[in-house]
């Protein structure tokens, strides 16, 4: 059970149940809804970026496992007041952390609190799970109207 | 119970593994069955010393191959209760049987405004071929209600069936609910309109003896896999008067009577719907595992499953926070639950941790999910190699996920 309690050790658990950002954004000027048909994922992001090219704020609805709503959670809390460069790069470091194999060393470097989801890599299936939101979010920022991913 | 189980489960090799560092406890027979020695063996002895092509090659080894092949046909039809082996059609799988109606059955028979009426606890394989089917033909679906409960409600589905209606087709037992339909009942509701029927048999056959001719359906299909055969064998039974007047599904070889470029005549049912080469060692591996079902006998297999059934639904009872989606009085060995606090993706993985497989998601039935108002469930299906520990198992990691959530 080692790598479950790596997985959902208590950063996630508590993020799944009092989600940071969990609201709609009335005036957001992006939004896009991700879906995760494996599980049954559903979320909508919600981005608003300010005239100097920053997250002014980002937030998300939905249903979802305990992965998918702790990253979205987590994530948005992360991404809030940066560039959308430097969101980009946070995208491609996290989804390297994810994927990259349970017998390397994890690369966590940039990635603060997101190092939680490191676990995630012992459990290929969830993979989608923990990067649903930044999907959305992606898609969210490069479409700009509402847009469906996976 | 009358079956000797730990027998049973000794002739299961994978039984016996671990997963997660935890003796496996397979909950999963509904995606798929797990394998006994023998099926293993036969594929790998014809492999080793019988393989040869069938039908065409004149030399003894390949007559001998293409005689056992052809005997599994007999021994399918005898085990699903079909009195003319030549309405047995080998398939990849449920799905593709399907498919192959849809093609060339339905192609044939159904246009413009015809309608074709499915359930809403269907699998995607018995909704998906007739969407595309009705987008090709200008068909209309139209969907039979279930109530809360996951029971069919026979009224609606009676009230849907019109004079546009060509067919009806639904599932026998719900891979996701455990629901047993009536099924005769409902072939002979669409049989006195003259409506012809398909009954996907894919969950119904692995637990309980079933019998084609008896429920009179015009088409029924169902999984090799799931009936501990390898994955390679599927079976479509087809009433031969319907399968003589259907058009091809695959064309190429085996399937003809001969070719020319001027024209070509095709052969007679069944080959006329077997092109090319086939899975040849999965059907004799098929054949294996009837053999061994039929020793041990599908009556004791169902009432082995029916306890198993019992016993696991008074101990879920016992995990706080967990609910039975599903509660049909008529129910095969498939249990899909939520809990309060854990999404069914959050279930599958603790319990994965704790060397218990079983299915999380939505079952291949998004439209069922929807109707049930969940996104998602998690399953536990049973077969006949299942014992109370397994439950026993089951119930300790549910209630450890449960506390881990709360």
């Amino acid at each position: 059970m080692n790598d479950l309690r790596e997985l959902y050790q208590a950063t996630i658990l508590g993020h799944n149940k009092k989600p940071r950002n969990f609201r709609a954004i009335e005036d957001a000027s992006h939004e896009a809804d991700g879906h995760n048909p494996l599980c049954g994922d559903q979320l909508t992001l919600y981005a608003k970026v300010a005239p100097d090219g920053t997250l002014e704020d980002v937030s998300f609805q939905g249903t979802g496992c305990a992965i998918s709503k702790a990253s979205a959670s987590l994530m948005t809390d992360h991404v809030k007041g940066k560039t959308l460069a430097e969101v980009s790069d946070d995208f491609e470091r996290f989804h390297d952390l994810v994927t990259s194999s349970p017998s390397d060393e994890a690369n966590t470097d940039g990635l603060g609190k997101l190092a939680v989801f490191s676990g995630v890599r012992e459990y290929p299936m969830r993979v989608k799970c923990a990067t649903l939101a930044w999907h959305a979010l992606k898609s969210a920022l490069d479409g700009g109207e509402t847009a469906h991913t996976e | 119970m009358t079956l000797d189980v730990e027998k049973i489960r000794s002739e299961f090799p994978i039984l016996s593994t671990e997963m997660r560092g935890q003796p496996l406890t397979y909950l999963d027979s509904g995606a798929s069955a797990q394998k006994p020695r023998v099926v293993i063996d036969a594929m790998a002895d014809f492999y080793s010393a019988h393989y040869a092509n069938i039908h065409r090659g004149v030399y003894h080894l390949s007559a001998e191959a293409t005689r056992q092949f052809e005997a599994v046909r007999g021994k399918v039809a005898a085990f699903i209760g079909a009195a003319n082996e030549r309405e047995i059609i080998f398939v990849r799988n449920a799905t593709e049987a399907i498919n192959l109606v849809a093609r060339s059955w339905g192609e044939q028979n159904i246009s413009e405004g015809d309608e074709i009426v499915l359930t809403q606890m269907e699998h995607h394989a018995n909704i998906v071929p007739w969407q595309m089917l009705a987008k090709r033909c200008g068909a209309v679906i139209r969907v039979a209600e279930i109530d809360d409960d996951g029971v069919l409600d026979v009224a609606h589905l009676t009230s849907l069936l019109g004079p546009k209606t060509k067919l009806l087709a639904f599932t026998h037992v719900s891979n996701a609910l455990g629901t047993i339909n009536p099924v005769t009942q409902l072939v002979a509701l669409a049989r006195d309109r003259g409506i012809t029927t398909l009954v996907d048999g894919a969950q119904a056959v692995p637990h309980q003896r079933v019998s084609v001719d008896e429920i009179g359906a015009d088409f029924y299909v169902f999984s090799g896999h799931k009936v501990v055969g390898p994955s390679g064998a599927g079976v479509l039974h087809g009433r031969m008067a319907l399968l003589e007047a259907m058009p091809p599904f695959l064309g190429g070889g085996d399937m003809i009577e001969s070719v020319s470029f001027e024209g070509t005549t095709f052969a007679p049912v069944p080959h006329k719907f077997e092109a090319g080469t086939p899975d040849i060692a999965s059907v004799i591996g098929f054949g294996a595992a009837i053999d061994y079902l039929e020793a041990i006998g599908m009556d004791e297999i169902a009432a082995h499953e029916h306890e198993l059934l019992v016993y696991a639904t008074e101990r879920l009872a016992t995990v706080p926070g967990l609910r039975i989606i599903g509660q049909a009085k008529e129910k095969a060995a498939v249990i899909s639950f939520v809990l309060d606090d854990a999404h069914p993706h959050d279930i599958g993985t603790c319990l994965d941790g704790e060397g218990v497989a079983v299915r999380a998601g939505h079952h291949c039935a998004q439209p069922l999910m929807k109707r049930m108002g969940v996104p998602a469930t998690a399953r536990a299906s049973f077969a006949f190699y299942n014992n109370s520990e397994d439950i026993d198992r089951l119930v300790k990691a549910l209630i450890k996920t449960a506390d881990l959530f709360a």
